[in-house]
């Protein structure tokens, strides 16, 4: 349990202060047709935590993150978002939680300003002027200030990772869920999206879970870590904690040695 | 038995959509942006090839009918043959055909990129329900933009015939003589069967692409298939319903 666990999630934009939410997550399990994805997950985030879920790729990360936003039906158990069901459509009204996907999920036929101005307009929070005051400061806190009239197909990977958290900042979010956030960009700049989760966290006190196959943002960052292997979370702890892992699998998908006598796909099962 | 179930599954899942957007049609005002972009998709940019294919439908209707009309002597009906046809069948039937080829596929395509690059889930993460944003403004469209590109069509579809009757030399008929025999047995209800006929035709075209577009899963290659799809649905959709539509008006 961080010591910001008891923390209030500051507003970015008015400094108001909400209570930060937590996320408990009760013997999930989720199956698409016949395949098992998640099997009987339970752990849970506290308010202003920054968790971090690890796992090599189709271990059901994003599976997992989607059922916390709602985005997918659990097949067994149950997710909870403060005391709310991730299910019900009433958990998106009471608690305000943002998720940064992958590849940023930019709306491709709106400028960026428009990308970050369309949450506030649709649920009509402020007037034109508000709106435009609030969506400067977000890019401002993410050095984006020149970008605002670009479109996403003008933006590099890494701007465009930054022009996505700054979308889910404009939300105000108590709950931040970021998805692969470092990604396909280059080693500075994975470390300066790190270091943007942890001033968000350290800064405004925001609940975030992030779901990364990178060791580095998960030592350097993460309050708490969890490793899901084949739909099973096989690890929850502190990062100091995987620094001399005693599981062979945690050891083998942290510190992989690259062995080109004996190769690990040639292992694999087809 | 699976295809049954796909039907079925499709029925509902359109059906669903035209719920859950009907229960945002009060957000249809601050929506004006978008319903005059989507009026400017739907009507501005489908006039020209209405316009051009109507013309010729009506040209080829007024050859046809000279020609085969020359030898019984009944050529002064053609404007009458021309102005009924395009009214109430071939006017509504193509203008929806057109909308089905032209912003159908567009419709499914755009909806189906949104879906499959998540910026649908983004919408949803963002509490923005998608049916609001993307379907309601375009059905709204349709319902407006519709029955003008059916008028359109007519009026293009029956001056394309008097031109024809006019200057092919087996026809020989003035434009006073084609007109007359077009008012004379083309009524006001005719041309207002083809429009209750365009407007069904047209939103139900829009709400099955956007439909097909928004149940869209997988990568780019499905985008294609989703596309494909929603053209051929809303054709066999069209003739369908012709056929109902029409028995109903009769």
């Amino acid at each position: 349990m961080p010591d910001s666990a008891s923390t209030p999630t500051r507003n970015p934009f008015t400094q108001t202060e909400t209570p930060a939410v937590g996320v408990k997550i009760e013997g999930l399990s989720k199956s698409f047709g016949r395949h098992q994805v998640l099997k009987d997950i339970t752990f849970s985030v506290a308010p202003g935590e920054i968790f971090v879920l690890m796992g090599p790729s189709g271990s059901g990360k994003s599976v997992l993150l989607k059922h916390i936003v709602g985005l997918e039906t659990p097949s067994a158990g149950r997710v909870f978002v403060d005391t709310f069901d991730a299910t019900s459509e009433e958990t998106r009204e009471r608690v305000r939680m943002a998720l940064v996907f992958q590849a940023g999920a930019l709306f491709n036929s709106l400028s960026v300003y428009d990308n970050l101005a369309l949450y506030p307009r649709e649920h009509r929070l402020a007037d034109e002027a508000g709106i435009r005051e609030k969506v400067m400061r977000a890019l401002q806190i993410l050095s984006l200030e020149n970008a605002a009239s670009k479109f996403p197909a003008e933006l590099s990977g890494g701007m465009k990772k930054r022009v996505a958290i700054a979308r889910a900042l404009v939300m105000e979010p108590q709950l931040m869920l970021y998805d692969e956030p470092t990604s396909e960009l280059d080693p500075v700049m994975s470390a300066t999206i790190s270091e943007i989760i942890a001033t968000l966290k350290d800064e405004f006190h925001v609940t975030s879970i992030v779901v990364s196959h990178d060791r580095d943002l998960a030592l350097s960052i993460a309050d708490r870590v969890g490793i899901l292997m084949g739909g099973e979370l096989i690890y929850v702890g502190p990062p100091a904690g995987l620094r001399d892992p005693q599981d062979p699998r945690i050891a083998d998908f942290l510190n992989p040695r690259i062995d080109i006598k004996n190769p690990r796909f040639k292992k694999l099962e087809t | 038995m699976n295809q049954l179930t796909a039907i079925l599954e499709g029925i509902g899942s359109t059906m669903l959509l035209l719920v859950r957007s009907l229960s945002h049609v009060g957000t249809l005002p601050r929506q004006r942006a978008r319903f005059i972009e989507q009026c400017f998709m739907i009507g501005y940019t489908t006039l020209p090839i209405v316009a051009i294919l109507s013309f010729f439908i009506g040209s080829v209707l007024a050859l046809q009918a000279g020609y085969s009309m020359q030898n019984v002597g009944a050529k002064q009906f053609i404007g009458s043959l021309v102005g009924l046809s395009m009214a109430r069948e071939l006017g509504p039937v193509m203008v929806a055909i057109l909308l089905a080829g032209r912003v159908g596929s567009a419709i499914a395509a755009e909806l189906a990129s949104m879906k499959v690059y998540q910026e649908v889930d983004a919408l949803v993460t963002m509490n923005i329900p998608p049916e609001r944003m993307l379907v309601l403004p375009r059905l709204a469209a349709a319902l407006v933009m519709v029955p003008v590109l059916a008028i359109i069509a007519n009026l293009v579809g029956w001056f394309g015939g008097a031109i024809v009757a006019k200057y092919v030399s087996f026809i020989s008929i003035d434009p006073p003589a084609y007109f007359s025999a077009l008012r004379r047995y083309t009524e006001f209800k005719d041309v207002m069967n083809g429009l209750i006929k365009t407007e069904v035709f047209g939103f139900v075209v829009v709400l099955v692409c956007c439909n097909i577009g928004l149940n869209t899963r997988g990568g780019p290659r499905e985008i294609g298939a989703s596309v494909t799809r929603a053209v051929v649905t809303s054709l066999i959709l069209i003739l369908v319903l012709d056929y109902f539509v029409t028995k109903a008006l009769l």
